[in-house]
């Protein structure tokens, strides 16, 4: 293969891969802005979106096989009600794990996500046991080839969605007077409740908004890769990576930095080893850190220079 | 149309209002002034529910709303315009004045909206503007505008003239005296007393936590200590430093103390 080629084929992979970031990364990001939580589950509600789509839609033997869902919907409608029962697993989760600590520290909220994730792990696995799902393509048909690198019909559908959803939550946040008041909630708390938006209301509905798109994205990987009750931890974690990268609170950030994320882990796997993948997004972690802390520091001696110290 | 009762607030184990009794009449400019910690904020937050006092009531209409949530409050017609503007800064200034309404089911609040800018034509030059770009000036308007999108019956100032030049303070001062005209009551909180004075129809003075002098504005500026501890005449001395305790009063031997409205045995003395 011609290394155009091959650059190309890696570009392609790594934007596919790197939407599922992104849209994993914009959950994060939805989540913290709004109450300041990282929440470390929100890879699970991917791996629920698509599981739960699977058990719809395919005849799928759960509880250690002792039922078998038979339910056989029809693809669309089983992903539809796949987003809409995992949003409301968002709700749950904020009724029972957070809105109870109402008042404890962000840092006590943040372990709690981490014991959501976990419970959530281990719910799936007495659902589902330890065996991996896919889900049909959503499209037949073969791939497309562009000067010799391949683009599946599915990588397409993974950059689309990815592409429809942000169109949406740019709407959302833009045109709708909810939306802002979310936004409004995000920038400033107190003088938001002043004007009688209600944060817990705003919370619960970010815990509901990232629940959905994460769901979204856990569906929409699935033909392309297994899925089974453990797969929330490299997502939340490579998630979180695409997050930090963007900063925490820009959706925008968010976005490029799970699009980056993805193609520095395809070009990094391609040209020095598959094994090194997963150690590529944290390789990148640290060096972000690395650099913010030491411009932070130097910004903090300027400073000190600025006033005549 | 607001009266506080016997109100303490505390934060954690600290006191900052100490038996505070207030009282607003439909239509006046209300002053409360005082030095920096005072509790002048806070006595506004637990007016406004965002903190809930220990005791004492608060009634708005001649109902209680002491323990109900900030959200509910505005709904009720108060609206707190908190200090240092805390404008939304990533949005824009219509947006800004839209949230404003945000509680609001009505259809009115486009007319509402440009009733505002009618009042503050600079906030419609600058209506798609980030609210964070604005002047300091023109996001203290921003933020009283959006205060008067909620359509309150009681609207609460909080320092709405700290850091900006005096000419700007004389345009704010203008305008609360003319949304009070336009039948809005008001209740102004100031370090600035005497701009403060100026509009208001009575006024109270806060110390440590409680109310040591209230009286009509024409009173409080002719007061000797007002004089000396608020409009920088003469060298700064606090009004009063008698506590009440427990079932009676505890009064300093002081003799810079001249006036009290705590104190029974230096009741202020009219002259």
């Amino acid at each position: 293969m011609a290394l155009e080629s091959q650059l190309l084929q890696y570009l392609f992979t790594g934007v596919t891969v790197g939407s599922i970031y992104a849209l994993i990364a914009l959950g994060f990001v939805v989540i913290h802005n709004v109450t300041g939580i990282v929440n470390f589950a929100q890879g699970d509600f991917a791996m629920l979106g698509a599981l739960v789509a699977v058990t719809l839609t395919t005849r799928t033997p759960i509880f250690n096989r002792v039922f078998v869902a038979d339910f056989d919907l029809p693809l669309p409608l089983g992903i539809v009600l796949s987003v809409l029962i995992v949003s409301l697993i968002g709700a749950v989760l904020y009724f029972l794990a957070i809105r109870p600590a109402k008042g404890a520290s962000i840092v006590s909220l943040i372990i709690i996500t981490i014991g959501a994730h976990f419970a959530f792990q281990g719910l799936a696995l007495i659902a589902w046991a330890a065996d991996p799902y896919g889900l049909p393509v959503f499209t037949r048909g073969g791939p497309l080839e562009i000067h010799g690198a391949i683009l599946t019909r599915q990588n397409l559908w993974v950059i689309g969605v990815t592409a429809v959803i942000l169109l949406a939550l740019y709407l959302f946040f833009e045109r709708t007077m909810l939306g802002k008041a979310l936004r409004a909630c995000a920038i400033n708390r107190l003088a938001a409740r002043l004007m009688g938006i209600d944060a817990n209301r705003m919370a619960l509905l970010s815990f509901v908004l990232s629940a959905a798109i994460g769901a979204m994205a856990g569906i929409v990987i699935t033909p392309s890769t297994f899925m089974g009750y453990d797969s929330g931890t490299f997502l939340s974690l490579k998630g979180f990576v695409a997050a930090i990268m963007g900063g925490m609170n820009s959706a925008t950030g968010a976005v490029v930095g799970g699009l980056l994320l993805g193609i520095f882990e395809t070009v990094g796997a391609g040209f020095i080893s598959s094994g090194y993948k997963d150690a590529i997004a944290f390789i990148v972690l640290f060096a972000i850190l690395f650099v913010r802390m030491s411009v932070g520091v130097r910004k903090g001696q300027s400073q000190f220079e600025e006033v005549g110290m | 149309m607001l009266q506080l009762s016997d109100i303490s607030t505390y934060y954690g184990q600290i006191r900052a209002l100490e038996w505070v009794n207030l009282k607003v009449n439909p239509g006046e400019i209300v002053a409360l002034i005082g030095a920096n910690g005072a509790g002048k904020t806070t006595l506004l937050n637990t007016i406004c529910g965002v903190l809930s006092p220990k005791h004492g009531q608060v009634l708005f209409d001649d109902k209680p709303i002491s323990h109900f949530a900030a959200e509910a409050i505005v709904q009720l017609g108060i609206s707190h315009v908190p200090e240092r503007r805390q404008v939304f800064s990533g949005l824009s200034v219509s947006d800004n004045l839209l949230l404003g309404a945000y509680h609001r089911r009505d259809k009115a609040v486009r007319q509402d909206l440009d009733a505002v800018f009618e009042l503050f034509p600079i906030l419609k030059e600058r209506q798609k503007q980030a609210g964070g770009t604005l002047s300091g000036g023109e996001q203290q308007m921003l933020a009283i505008a959006r205060g008067m999108m909620s359509r309150p019956k009681l609207l609460m100032l909080d320092e709405p003239s700290v850091g900006l030049a005096p000419l700007i303070v004389r345009e704010i001062m203008r305008i609360i005296v003319d949304l009070c005209a336009r039948g809005t009551t008001i209740l102004l909180v100031e370090q600035n007393a005497k701009a403060a004075l100026q509009v208001a129809d009575r006024g109270y003075v806060l110390e440590t936590g409680r109310i040591v002098l209230e009286g009509t504005a024409k009173e409080l500026m002719a007061d000797e200590g007002v004089q000396k501890a608020y409009l920088g005449k003469g060298n700064r001395l606090q009004l009063a430093r008698c506590r009440i305790e427990a079932g009676g009063y505890a009064c300093l031997t002081d003799s810079s103390i001249e006036t009290c409205v705590v104190c029974p045995t230096r009741q202020r003395n009219k002259a």
